[in-house]
């Protein structure tokens, strides 16, 4: 409904177009954290250079914050790239769910792809891969939508990197409440099973219970297990297609 | 430390867990049994990113009182989509809710 339906073929710079007004909302709602992360980073001891270096190089918020977290406490070099290997461990799920849609495309574009690969750049532009669409440009949507989160991203390290100390506490503006009800906007069209109500409902459960553990592990934990549980239900309510064993 | 040695090893390791499926994914056989679980990846996620933001408000203590802004806020949003299935009416009334509601009870 949102999007009009695609029987003409688009052209790359329309796509780009698109998927860069696609992730507005999520833009949006990093802005606030942006800002906080370059406020942040000089008093914790990061140089302006490596911090703005940090933004353009990781790309990583959660794992960016947690650096810092870790510097300021005075932890070691090897412990807090550690971590991040942690915290970002989830991209790799978002790189699998990818695969079917990149197996084709070059080399030079899954580098593209994995670098630029966010939660934001993934949840939008995983709906534009899974439109039926045929069109060979839906790299340049992801590219669209992915290159405006990280153009965003380094402006705003850059705002509080330099007047940051003016800007009044960019955490209470509410404005990554935007995240939230994109996120939830984008799910609603998923739960039309009931195999994948289950396994929502189980990944929202667990995402609960498993708050308390370190370094985003508990997002792990709750994806792999909504995953199982709607692949559980699927395989155990659904009938299957005959012939098949 | 270092801080830009800190940002070159940080970078490496975000990159190589971005990347590294992409980069094999010619040679990775993909078999329906995986596709279909894959398929559950992206709402999954992102229900598991959502839910502890809207009811760990300060990322510790769960708050699940009608004063949770984030709460109602979500609850709307919630409502919204199921009902009118339009990304952009939920975005906007659910933070029109969130906000509204958060003055209310402030």
């Amino acid at each position: 409904m949102a999007s009009s339906t695609e029987s003409i073929e688009r052209s790359p710079r329309r796509e780009a177009l698109a998927g860069a007004r696609d992730i507005i909302p999520l833009v949006v709602g990093a802005i606030p954290f942006g800002i906080i992360f370059g406020t942040l980073a000089q008093s914790s001891g990061l140089s302006f250079g490596a911090t703005l270096g940090m933004s353009a190089f990781v790309f990583a918020g959660s794992s960016q914050f947690i650096a810092l977290g870790l510097l300021a406490a005075g932890s070691t070099l090897p412990l807090i790239v550690l971590t991040t290997v942690v915290v970002n461990l989830r991209h790799m799920l978002y790189a699998a769910s990818l695969l079917p849609y990149v197996q084709c495309a070059s080399q030079q574009w899954k580098v593209v792809i994995g670098f630029f690969l966010t939660d934001e750049a993934f949840a939008v532009a995983i709906r534009r891969y899974g439109q039926p669409d045929r069109s060979p440009h839906k790299h340049w949507y992801y590219l669209g939508a992915a290159g405006t989160m990280y153009a965003n991203w380094i402006l705003c390290t850059l705002l509080g990197l330099t007047v940051g100390q003016l800007i009044p506490n960019a955490a209470a503006w509410g404005l990554d409440f935007a995240m939230v009800a994109t996120f939830i906007g984008m799910v609603a069209p998923y739960a039309t099973t009931r195999p994948m109500v289950g396994a929502i409902a189980v990944a929202g459960l667990v995402a609960v219970l498993a708050n308390g553990l370190p370094h985003k592990l508990g997002l792990m934990v709750a994806a792999i297990a909504g995953v199982t549980a709607g692949f559980w239900l699927e395989t155990f309510l659904l009938p299957k297609p005959t012939g098949k064993s | 430390m270092n801080d830009w040695l800190l940002v070159a090893c940080m970078a490496l390791v975000t990159f190589s867990i971005r990347y590294v499926l992409l980069a094999f994914s010619g040679r990775i056989q993909l078999s329906p049994t995986l596709v279909r679980a894959l398929g559950y990846v992206p709402p999954v996620v992102l229900t598991a990113i959502v839910v502890p933001a809207v009811v760990f408000p300060d990322g510790e203590t769960l708050w699940l009182g009608w004063q949770n802004a984030r709460l109602v806020g979500a609850i709307a949003c919630v409502i919204l989509a199921l009902w009118r299935k339009n990304l952009l009416l939920t975005i906007a009334g659910g933070m029109a809710v969130f906000w509204g509601w958060g003055w209310l009870v402030n």
